[in-house]
């Protein structure tokens, strides 16, 4: 089948040096993959593009990019799974949220400060053991679900904070967090929970669900940053916007049956949070004018003792 | 000029392990490498790592004579008794570094049973141990704070009155080239896989190391053992691991039969790799194939053992072969997979050029001789690694730097720009397709002294016409174009090394598989063959008696 690779090109040594989409026209068979039509394109019809690639076999991490504006390794993703509604084009883009360099290939640097700066490595105390630490293996199953991370990016590429904040952790350097916290052998959680805890860490993750649909290997980052969520406040760090908006969300609920958003705002920031609390008021001008202030009076909704019942088994399962 | 103890060329395992145990040591260590770290090749090692550990019943002398008749008796038994004694403290200090492994009910590392061994000794991350391992390296080059030069490529060794004095490499971000002085380099760049098309090998294995090292006056030792993985997927060659067989998984021909109880009837799927490799290839040339391949059955095993124990290799299938091995078998054939060979090492890394060391798979030390078990290369690269980084940290304290300036780059630099200046119309990717299919038809699972000899004159034409390659890309940045070009010049030596040994063992012996002369010779033929460059730029062949030690060679059934 004739496919035509509509590709961003960016040449940052050209005179006039604007990215820009190139069109190639190639023939591919049924079962080829992305990468399979990029490499013919660098091999036999234009060698100055530039991407990295390297395994072919979704384990290096080498080859994330941008399939029709979603990130995604190229090595896996087949073409026919991805063609346009004119059946023949496939768009390709540099991954998102890092700087290219030269045409698909961006600068991972960023990306691999986040991940020193969580200290990915086992800290385990205490004397080490003669032979290997003894560990249930549940639970190293479980860390398998992580471990199996390739650092691709890919969840970086279209995470939609990172996007607007980039001081966001992010989705990868958390789940490598979660991979440490998540041992047994490993002691040094409340240290970590620290890092976790303040800004940039789990609480600026809006919970959009983008690094979950794209990441190729079932990491689910946000689920890990879900868990990490939990634990810290488990830790005792309670007293925190985050911690108080996820206690104030739960509450609400429970009471009335429905989200009352005023008394969430001011839950979070707390009160006595003056400066916050003046913060708010141009908010609250906007959302007035929008017609978007939520009623003055919090009533229960119908039914709530059933909300409230729901309450009831699943904390009482926990 | 930058200036270092100790260059480690490549950031896979072995160059890793290398860096951890030479820093260790107080020396001032840095490691190059053409990609990220955690995108080696090393990533691709799926099934485990070999070790028998004496509390488990386990002893290393079973594991030693595995390995040894594994190597078709050509692997030296003094290196490999060292691996294997060194194998357990080797997987113990990765789970201590803080790789998780699979457990037993106990807690303790779980084992599976893989090719060519009579215990169970593989221990394993899923099927995913190579990345698994890898990670956790990088983890520890990043908490012991060890510098890398993340994407530069070595274009060649620094080489003066015969020492090895450092290297000269290429920023890929800039194109800038670089002379780097090291008391010591220690080549730890991996194999060779993208000789042959195709291949399971990652497409930057591109034999950069041997070719560096040969270039530089060290030896290439048992380049004809080339080992066919019996479970490869058709077409991209992408690689299905042993685990599944380790795991219990069948065999099947067209006929539905499991074939390799009538080859070997002991071990059956789970004989070494160069035996099932060629019953497969058997079977498909004698009609009982499908369409070039065989089945691998994993239907037995269920869903959740699948899912939990093998579940990239069920991605991988689905996503390359579009075959869900939960519900039917999956088509597979012997495919190219590792080199055996490489450039000469002792346990210590030396290469007989002084500053020069070699560990992992670029090296031939040689533990695999004619065939490696699989999960021994894992172990290969850890054991040999360590000992390469600590050698040469203990060497660099009484060397002094050879004499090396900025003028060390200019014949590359000079090269590079030739290069970049020629306008004639050959393209590296059909050159490299020539080369690669060339080398899969001669030096392929079966040869014979006529296959070899066109083989030979293949690869001659084909390096004549890379003389010819235009390279499109003019610019400093990021010219992959450019870095294509270079490797096929290492790649075009490597295949030649390969194809003079192989023409010039006149015998059966592991992965080295004639037709025309299909028995084993004990007699002239237990010693390694050496391929190194002479004067005149040509190749030399000698040989060196395969070291024997407490086992003597017999007929080797599976």
């Amino acid at each position: 089948m004739e496919v035509k690779f509509n590709v961003r090109r960016y040449d940052p040594e050209s005179t006039d040096a604007v990215d820009h989409f190139q069109e190639y026209l190639v023939d591919m068979d049924d079962s080829s993959t992305v990468l399979d039509g990029l490499i013919r394109i660098r091999e036999e019809v234009d060698g100055t593009l530039s991407l990295r690639c390297s395994c072919r076999s979704a384990i290096c991490g080498s080859c994330a990019v941008r399939v029709n504006g979603e990130a995604g390794l190229a090595c896996n993703t087949k073409i026919i799974d991805v063609l346009s509604l004119d059946g023949k084009t496939v768009t390709i883009e540099p991954a998102g949220n890092l700087p290219v360099i030269k045409d698909l290939v961006v600068d991972f640097q960023p990306f691999w400060e986040k991940i020193k700066s969580v200290d990915p490595w086992l800290q385990p105390e205490g004397e080490e053991p003669e032979a290997e630490y003894l560990a249930p293996d549940e639970d190293m199953l479980h860390l398998a679900g992580v471990v199996s991370c390739i650092l691709c990016g890919a969840c970086v590429s279209d995470c939609t904070v990172m996007e607007v904040d980039s001081n966001f952790l992010g989705p990868a350097a958390l789940a490598k967090s979660y991979r440490f916290v998540g041992d047994p052998r490993d002691d040094s959680s409340q240290q970590r929970f620290k890092t976790l805890n303040g800004y940039g860490g789990v609480w600026d993750c809006t919970r959009c669900m983008k690094c979950v649909e794209v990441c190729p290997k079932g990491v689910a980052p946000m689920d890990r940053i879900m868990a990490l969520r939990e634990q810290v406040m488990e830790s005792g760090y309670k007293n925190t916007n985050g911690a108080r908006h996820a206690n104030e969300f739960t509450n609400s609920i429970k009471h009335s049956g429905w989200l009352d958003e005023k008394k969430l705002v001011i839950k979070s920031f707390g009160i006595f949070n003056i400066k916050a609390m003046i913060g708010l008021i141009p908010l609250a001008i906007r959302s007035q004018r929008a017609g978007k202030v939520p009623p003055i009076f919090h009533k229960n909704i119908p039914g709530v003792e059933n909300v409230r019942r729901i309450f009831e088994k699943v904390e009482t399962k926990k | 000029m930058l200036d270092h103890d100790i260059l480690i060329i490549g950031a896979g395992l072995a160059g890793m392990r290398a860096a951890l145990s030479a820093k260790e040591l107080g020396a001032d260590v840095a490691v190059v490498s053409k990609v990220h770290p955690v995108r080696s090749h090393s990533n691709a090692a799926q099934g485990g790592i070999n070790a028998a550990l004496t509390d488990r019943g386990d002893d290393w002398r079973d594991h030693a004579y595995d390995t040894i008749k594994g190597s078709d008796f050509l692997g030296d038994q003094d290196a490999i008794a060292l691996m294997c004694q060194e194998a357990g403290s080797e997987v113990i200090a990765m789970e201590h570094m803080g790789a998780i492994f699979n457990r037993d009910e106990e807690g303790r590392l779980g084992t599976r049973a893989f090719g060519g061994q009579r215990e169970a000794r593989t221990f394993f991350v899923a099927d995913f141990t190579g990345q698994a391992l890898l990670h956790v390296l990088y983890e520890q080059i990043l908490k012991a704070g060890a510098l890398v030069y993340e994407e530069w490529f070595v274009l060649s060794l620094i080489v003066r009155d015969g020492k090895c004095g450092g290297a000269v490499m290429m920023d890929i971000r800039t194109g800038r080239i670089e002379v780097v002085r090291a008391k010591a380099v220690i080549l730890a760049a991996g194999g060779l896989g993208r000789v042959f098309e195709p291949s399971t090998n990652a497409l930057i294995c591109t034999g950069d190391g041997m070719s560096l090292g040969y270039r530089a006056g060290a030896s290439l030792m048992d380049m004809e053992m080339v080992q066919y993985h019996p479970t490869t997927l058709k077409g991209s060659g992408v690689l299905i691991s042993e685990a599944a067989r380790g795991e219990g998984a069948y065999l099947l021909n067209s006929e539905n039969d499991r074939f390799m109880l009538k080859y070997a009837p002991e071990f059956k799927e789970l004989a070494s790799r160069d035996v099932v490799s060629r019953c497969e290839q058997t079977e498909i040339n004698e009609g009982r194939g499908l369409d070039g391949c065989v089945l691998l059955d994993v239907r037995h095993l269920g869903e959740k053992y699948i899912s939990e124990r093998l579940s990239q290799i069920r991605e991988l299938a689905m996503d390359f072969a579009n075959v869900d091995m939960v519900k039917e078998p999956v088509p597979i054939m012997p495919g190219m997979h590792y080199q055996m060979g490489g450039v000469k090492a002792n346990v210590d890394g030396e290469t007989g050029v002084p500053g020069l060391y070699a560990a992992g798979e670029v090296a031939c030390v040689s533990v695999h001789g004619g065939n490696r078990l699989g999960a021994n290369s894992l172990l290969d690269t850890l054991v040999f690694g360590r000992r390469s980084g600590i050698h040469a940290a203990e060497m660099v304290k009484s060397t002094q730097h050879v004499n090396v300036d900025d003028s060390a780059a200019d014949d590359d630099k000079s090269n590079i720009q030739q290069l970049l200046a020629n306008d004639k119309n050959e393209s590296f990717g059909q050159i490299r397709l020539d080369m690669g299919t060339a080398m899969k038809e001669h030096f392929g699972v079966f040869r014979d002294e006529n296959g070899m000899r066109e083989g030979i004159e293949k690869i001659e034409s084909v390096k004549k016409r890379a003389e010819d390659v235009y390279i499109a890309d003019k610019g400093n940045i990021f010219n992959t174009n450019l870095l294509f070009t270079l490797e096929l010049g290492f790649m075009l030596e490597c295949a030649e090394s390969i194809a003079v040994s192989a023409a010039d063992r006149t015998e059966s012996r592991g992965a080295h598989t004639r037709t025309d002369l299909p028995d084993r010779d004990d007699v002239k033929w237990l010693k390694h063959i050496l391929v190194s460059q002479n004067d005149g730029g040509g190749h030399e062949l000698s040989y060196k008696d395969v070291v024997i030690t407490d086992w003597e060679p017999v007929v080797r059934q599976y």
